[in-house]
């Protein structure tokens, strides 16, 4: 299984020494299995993994969903026992700081909650649930060092205060006494790990640590895992789904697939030569941000080693299916005794953009920018306050029976998470017919037609129909999604975050679709993502949003090939790129925040037409807010 | 916080109308003469004609509303039908007794049952768990009056230990707030178990774990106050029911409160005393709102600080 075996190791052979600290492992993972139950019996999930890690070095453990990498880490930590696992085979050999050897796969609980903390310590994946939401987030730092280090409570927290200076919190003192509602996701994060490393653990394992995080934030906390990597001298295991991350931190890495090693070896040797069929079609399927450069046509991607034409779709002749002009919609913000307005939220401010038949238009973003309120009011799901929508020229802004017709069937919308998005109680192909039926497009014995012919469109049987969603993984939902957004006959259809949920390969698949339905059908999407390599490969044109305004908007190989706002700068610099060869380049990074969109009644945003820099690309020159 | 508390305050303001109108409401809504409902079935015409004119039945509806609310808010709540006493002595007399065997009711069930509930969901699915609540599910299926009357029956007839029933003395309160609290206990049981079952699955649960923090403190710090909000929802919402008063346990026990008052008024239409009930339950359960509010706010500091 292991082709690119990893330098021979000392430890084993001359164990007993411990001067030789650099061949020391720290932890030997060897032929671990792991088994939860499954009804009557057990399904195992992992199975006979072999993994070493050494001192102050980077492991990342890769995988798509299911494919045992954070049931490793749990297993490591013991964690796994209270999640009703069990290890069933294996040893998980752990050096102490005096030398000796543990197995922890067989150390009582009570020896592992000593150990959690000092020795082993982890992050997790969703910082915004990570965190106790009743205690402030300094007691929940001091907590650690009160009982692993005995200091005082005082003592504690100056120690807590130390620690989140040192993950780079501004005013730590001042934050000390706050809750965690009263953070940021990147913020919290920065407290886990504050949390995490408050006991100079020699081990950190971190769980998906940046997944759930914005892509400039990202940047920022990986950056900062590294410095305290260094500073610390400890070792890390980094689990993560995503190769641009791994390529960013890891010095060696560790593929798994359905519980097992598929492949291991440097992090050089395994992007350069895979050696494994999956390996291959892991790194295949990443989208990798710049790889259409000089190209100005959107491309799908590329599928059992070719790759495919340009999509050349959009009708210039006709008119715009979507205009948008000066679009605004901003929520009150109320506080107080009587629910006084202190303020609003200018989630979309002054957004003009149009889409052409049969053309993608990218809105790209970070969290809370007001890219999918963009989405909804176009939609109606929130009601805007000012601007006008246009549709195929007919004006929908005012909602007539017959203009909420016209919108209802020729916008549709594709959500993000396919698990939420379908009744689990009804079928497929009841949800699919649905939206036929309520525009009384067929009845009879051609519903049920049609709606064998969208599952086929999309790449799913006629025999999906009797199915009940629960039965789909979630790729197959999404495609489900996508036909019933079909099925209308759409002119236009708004995908947020449609790929976001689904795993690497699946993503592609995905992304490969809703391309080949745009050529078959000429739908115009417009693509709401915070993922700039997708964008790059789906869309024609790109608008940038930050604060609740356009920064720029313009053809997608000009955006991101010569982009001219700062902030769109900024957030293409801070995507990371899955070449570790590219690693060396340490980017010019802040640790500063995007601000909230919330302002005061008499401090109103500033907004300005964009200027034209170049043909159909438009910039931002006025100040919109924060840094930019 | 003292914000919050103001604007959960006038939060009750129109709640309080709403209650008021439909006490107002209850006897106008019923089919005769208002005022002959209210005198009561033996009133002589004088006594009606007088009843009517304090009410002022013939003046507009809002006029009567507001003589209502002018008089509720005085404690002239009129003459009970029955005894001829002030309607307001009758409710004073009862309300303390099924006050206070809720109280004791309360404090040993809650205790109890959130313990129990606690430990249930500690070791789930081992013995204790099983044993907590095969407990709790036997203690709301069992009867209150036949537990009664085989408590009355072992520790009054039989061992002479406690009175078999009316309220004199702390021993009085045994038998009755045992039998009262048993169903309340079970259900608080269930419902401490799995709001601590579904915290304990929580991530920030498996955070203080991974730092060491010793299980004691995982189970109380971490996991039990998080769990705290429903329970204390349902303890609301239970002593709320209690306080109208249990007509089963006060007839078994003789227990001179609420939940027979209301029986008797209802038997004989002693309207102007059910009217007054109405009111008296309606306001419970408001003000047992507002204080469940404030313990929100107490155990969550987003409830409070926002």
């Amino acid at each position: 299984m292991i082709s690119t075996s990893p330098p021979p190791d000392g430890c084993q052979a001359d164990g007993s020494n411990a001067g030789s600290s650099a061949a020391e492992t720290l932890l030997d993972v060897s032929g671990l299995s792991v088994s939860f139950p499954a009804g009557r019996q057990r399904a195992t999930v992992v199975r006979n993994v072999d993994l070493q890690v050494r001192p102050g070095e980077t492991v990342a453990v890769v995988g798509e969903s299911g494919s045992g990498k954070s049931v490793t880490a749990l297993a490591i930590t013991r964690l796994l026992d209270y999640a009703g696992g069990r290890i069933d085979a294996g040893t998980l050999a752990f050096r102490l700081r005096d030398g000796a050897s543990l197995d922890l796969a067989r150390a009582p609980q009570e020896r592992m909650r000593q150990l959690r903390g000092p020795e082993i310590a982890m992050v997790f994946q969703e910082p915004m649930t990570s965190l106790n939401p009743v205690l402030r987030i300094g007691n929940q730092i001091a907590e650690a060092v009160m009982l692993h280090q005995g200091l005082g409570a005082a003592a504690a927290r100056e120690e807590a205060r130390r620690m989140l200076e040192r993950v780079r919190i501004p005013e730590a003192g001042r934050q000390l006494d706050r809750y965690p509602f009263q953070l940021s996701g990147g913020m919290r994060q920065r407290v886990m790990i504050a949390m995490a490393l408050s006991c100079r653990p020699r081990l950190l394992i971190a769980d998906e640590p940046t997944t759930a995080l914005d892509v400039t934030v990202q940047a920022q906390v990986l950056r900062l895992m590294r410095a305290l990597q260094q500073e610390m001298g400890m070792s890390l295991l980094f689990i993560t789904h995503d190769m641009g991350v791994v390529a960013e931190i890891a010095d060696r890495v560790v593929v798994m697939r359905d519980g097992l090693v598929v492949e291991q070896g440097d992090v050089g040797a395994i992007f350069a030569r895979p050696q494994q069929d999956y390996t291959r079609r892991l790194l295949a399927a990443v989208p990798v941000l710049g790889s259409l450069a000089g190209e100005n046509l959107p491309r799908p991607f590329p599928e059992n080693g070719k790759e495919p034409p340009p999509q050349d779709t959009v009708d210039a002749a006709h008119k715009p299916v979507l205009e948008v002009d000066r679009l605004v919609t901003r929520f009150e913000v109320r506080r107080g005794l009587l629910g006084r307005s202190v303020g609003r939220i200018h989630a979309v401010e002054h957004v003009s953009f149009m889409v052409r038949p049969g053309e993608t238009l990218g809105l790209v973003g970070e969290s809370g920018c007001g890219k999918s309120t963009t989405g909804r009011s176009i939609i109606r799901l929130e009601q805007p306050e000012a601007g006008s929508i246009r549709l195929d020229g007919e004006d929908v802004t005012e909602l007539t029976a017959d203009s909420e017709k016209l919108l209802r069937r020729a916008v549709q919308y594709v959500f993000q998470d396919p698990f939420a998005s379908l009744d689990p109680r009804l079928t497929i192909g009841f949800s699919v017919a649905e939206p036929i039926r309520t525009h009384d497009l067929l009845r009879g014995r051609a519903v049920e037609e049609r709606v064998g012919a969208l599952l086929e469109q999309v790449g799913l049987g006629g025999g999906y129909s009797r199915r009940y969603p629960h039965e789909l993984s979630g790729g197959q939902r999404q495609r489900v999604c996508i036909a019933r957004a079909l099925a209308s006959e759409p002119r236009l259809i708004i995908a947020d975050e449609a790929v976001a949920a689904l795993d690497v390969s699946i993503r592609s698949q995905v992304v490969n679709l809703l391309m080949d339905l745009q050529r078959r059908l000429g739908v115009a999407y417009l693509f709401i993502s915070h993922d700039m390599a997708v964008v790059e490969r789906i869309a024609h044109r790109v608008a940038v949003m930050y604060l609740g305004q356009i920064v720029e908007i313009g053809p997608r190989g000009a955006v991101l090939g010569d982009p001219q706002h700062a902030y769109t700068r900024r957030l293409l610099a801070a995507v990371p790129i899955p070449d570790p060869a590219r690693r060396g380049h340490e980017r010019a990074l802040d640790d500063s925040e995007v601000p909230s969109p919330m302002r005061r009644h008499d401090d109103p945003p500033e907004v300005a037409p964009l200027v034209r820099v170049g043909p159909d690309h438009y910039v931002a020159r006025h100040r919109i807010g924060g840094l930019f | 916080m003292i914000a919050f508390l103001a604007r959960r305050a006038l939060g009750i303001l129109p709640v309080l109308v709403c209650v008021s109108l439909f006490s107002f409401g209850f006897v106008r809504m019923l089919p005769g003469d208002p005022a002959r409902l209210l005198a009561g079935p033996d009133a002589t015409l004088q006594e009606v004609r007088a009843v009517r004119i304090s009410l002022g039945l013939n003046k507009p509806l809002w006029q009567q509303y507001l003589t209502y609310i002018r008089q509720t808010l005085v404690g002239k709540l009129g003459t009970s039908a029955r005894t001829g006493q002030p309607v307001a002595k009758v409710i004073g007399e009862r309300f303390m007794p099924t006050f206070w065997l809720t109280v004791a009711a309360m404090a040993w069930s809650t205790v109890i049952g959130v313990a129990l509930g606690v430990l249930a969901g500690v070791r789930r699915g081992q013995w204790q768990d099983q044993t907590s609540m095969v407990l709790a599910v036997s203690g709301i299926s069992f009867p209150a009056f036949w537990l009664g009357l085989l408590l009355i029956d072992l520790f009054s007839v039989r061992l002479h230990w406690l009175p078999t029933g009316g309220e004199e003395g702390w021993r009085s309160f045994i038998l009755p707030s045992f039998t009262l609290g048993v169903a309340v206990a079970a259900v608080m049981a269930r419902f401490t178990r799995s709001a601590f079952v579904e915290v304990a699955g929580e991530d920030y649960v498996r955070t203080a774990r991974m730092k060491g923090v010793l299980e004691r403190r995982v189970i109380w710090k971490h996991t039990f106050r998080n769990a705290l909000i429903p329970v204390i929802t349902m303890a609301g919402l239970q002593f709320g029911f209690l306080l109208g008063g249990s007509i089963v346990i006060e007839t078994v026990f003789a227990w001179p409160g609420l939940g027979r008052l209301l029986v008797d008024s209802v038997n004989y239409r002693d309207y102007p005393v059910i009217q007054a009930e109405i009111l008296l339950f309606s306001l419970e359960f408001v003000l047992i709102n507002l204080l469940v509010d404030v313990l929100y706010a107490v155990v969550n500091p987003e409830i409070r600080l926002q």
